[in-house]
């Protein structure tokens, strides 16, 4: 008798549960389908250019003489980015989540969020009209007094239209991304490890450094991550800011171009091979941005044994 | 090695609400103190003004003294920090910092006191306070494992071993054994009871038993209602406040006739 009561199932239950777990399971499907869909169009439609003769390519000199100076060109935009935002970004997260009082917090907070709001072709015209202008006499000074550093080689850029200013909007627009994020997991640091560290004797800047941080690296990483996705890809800004050129090592300069700025600006009025060829640039942002977050998850996995989730 | 504590007509309030009222008690040095009362009768809070950590929560504050041999932890110009380095303190769930090895947690306040500090000395002060905390043979082979893959004993007793490894005067223990099984427990009260060798031990806990096993003397509080204060109703000996008590709330309560 307990054997048939046993056996039979609730049917609607039991409905629910496939019916959830097939549309979950068809959404997982549905992302990698699109992945491997982009994937393959970039691959289709940059393959002729990858293997035109090199006095096809633009320049002259084959694909990779072209793609590789506004790679590194992309590289340099992106480093200053996150060399400027992150420090500021978890400064600000920390200072809301553990020293502002409530009130200003939550008002900062806010604030902040707001400036990811802004769209970015405004970020372009303020960087262009406005920051390019107030920033060159910085540059000038640079020139003139750190100009040995091959970073600073001068004659600065009268316009401001520089890499340097690139990135400067880049920091701006990337702030807000790592800010939302970090200040959430500060904010869920456990309130025992908190205490702990009170309770030993340390300030308030021990306590974040002993438990606050450590407990937010993996959740620091992925912001900085993401925001690395954005000043990678992003493109009206730094189309406006920067007037590009060819690569060059001085970050006060005008030249230097990025892959995203570049496929924005040439796209319209190209066709044939020059197609091909800018879809391939995209690929190769493609293939750096899956490699920069493959990374980042190798980061986050390596001290797995010590991330506080077991 | 270990300090007195005289608290001298003590408030604690939460903003404008009184938590505790008018505590007067005297902890002997090298002695174990048993807190004891119904929940949310402010003896954890109570605890907490002995070594500052009810700062941590917003709005809290108190008025009155608490001295550490004399000294007001409540004086003008004491930094809560100091408090806290010679007051250590153990939590009810087990809180090893996550993110570090065994050895890095017992020497995580050392750290902070003392920047440098060479492998030698840090070696000997690991096993010292590991073994202070009964903890060094289980996990010699180990110490560079995360504290968190230990048991829920060995992990708070790894706490005791951090607290310890910092050499406070006075270790305040807020019911240390409740998320624990009656081994883990028997393992802290053994624990504790050598502790007092070297340290004032002050402990709060739900268990009676555990009260009258490991402490030389007992406080009682309660509260007369919810929303009122809570108070210190008697202090004593152990054995008096369970045998004899003088007040009838205590005895009702002692013998779990309320509570």
């Amino acid at each position: 008798m307990t054997t048939t009561s046993l056996t039979k199932s609730r049917g609607a239950g039991r409905a629910g549960d496939k019916v959830f777990s097939g549309a979950t399971l068809a959404a997982g499907c549905l992302i990698l389908a699109v992945l491997f869909g982009v994937a393959l169009f970039l691959v289709v439609q940059a393959f002729p250019a990858l293997v035109a003769s090199p006095d096809k390519i633009q320049g002259g000199q084959g694909f990779f003489a072209y793609i590789w100076p506004i790679v590194v060109g992309t590289l340099i935009a992106a480093v200053i980015a996150l060399a400027i935002a992150t420090p500021v970004a978890i400064g600000v997260a920390l200072f809301i989540s553990h020293f502002a009082p409530r009130g200003l917090a939550s008002g900062l907070g806010y604030v902040i969020d707001l400036l990811a709001a802004i769209p970015s072709v405004v970020y372009g015209a303020w960087g262009a009209a406005f920051l390019a202008k107030e920033i060159s006499p910085l540059y000038n000074w640079l020139a003139d007094n750190m100009g040995w550093v091959p970073l600073f080689q001068g004659p600065a850029s009268a316009t401001g239209k520089t890499i340097l200013t690139a990135g400067i909007v880049l920091a701006v627009m990337v702030l807000p991304i790592i800010t939302s994020l970090t200040r959430e997991i500060f904010l869920q640091t456990p309130k025992l490890h908190e205490e702990a560290a009170l309770a030993l004797g340390a300030t308030r800047w021990e306590m974040i450094r002993m438990a606050v941080l450590p407990f937010g690296r993996a959740g620091i990483v992925s912001a900085v991550m993401l925001g690395l996705g954005r000043a990678l890809g992003e493109t009206m800004a730094v189309a406006l800011v920067l007037s590009s050129g060819a690569l060059t090592a001085s970050l006060i300069q005008s030249g230097n171009q990025t892959i995203a700025a570049e496929i924005a600006l040439n796209f319209p009025e190209a066709s044939g091979l020059k197609v091909s060829t800018l879809i391939a640039a995209g690929l190769v942002l493609f293939v750096i941005t899956l490699g920069v977050n493959m990374i980042a998850r190798w980061i986050i996995t390596r001290h797995k044994e010590f991330s506080g989730a077991n | 090695m270990s300090k007195r504590i005289d608290v001298k007509d003590l408030n604690v309030y939460y903003s404008k609400f009184l938590a505790v009222e008018d505590v007067n008690i005297n902890i002997d040095p090298k002695s174990v103190t048993a807190f004891i009362g119904p929940s949310g009768c402010g003896k954890s809070t109570f605890l907490r003004t002995l070594n500052r950590m009810h700062e941590v929560i917003p709005g809290a504050r108190v008025e009155g003294e608490v001295l550490l041999d004399g000294d007001n932890l409540y004086g003008p110009g004491v930094d809560p920090v100091t408090v806290r380095s010679q007051i250590g303190m153990v939590f009810q769930r087990p809180n090893p910092f996550p993110t570090m090895s065994i050895r890095d947690n017992v020497l995580a306040g050392v750290k902070l006191n003392n920047h440098k500090i060479s492998k030698g000395e840090a070696d000997a002060l690991v096993e010292r306070s590991l073994r202070g905390a009964n903890l060094w043979n289980e996990v010699k082979d180990r110490l560079a494992k995360p504290g968190s893959g230990l048991s829920g004993g060995q992990q708070q007793r790894l706490c005791i071993a951090r607290a310890i490894a910092v050499e406070p005067q006075v270790i305040l223990m807020d019911e240390p054994c409740s998320a624990l099984d009656p081994i883990s427990t028997l393992a802290i009260e053994d624990l504790i009871n050598d502790l007092k060798d070297q340290y004032t031990v002050v402990i709060v806990t739900h268990n009676m038993q555990q009260a009258a096993r490991v402490s030389d003397k007992t406080a009682f509080f309660n509260i007369a209602g919810t929303g009122k204060p809570g108070k210190l109703i008697e202090y004593g000996e152990t054995h008096t406040i369970f045998s004899n008590p003088s007040v009838k709330a205590t005895e009702d309560y002692v013998s779990g006739r309320f509570g």
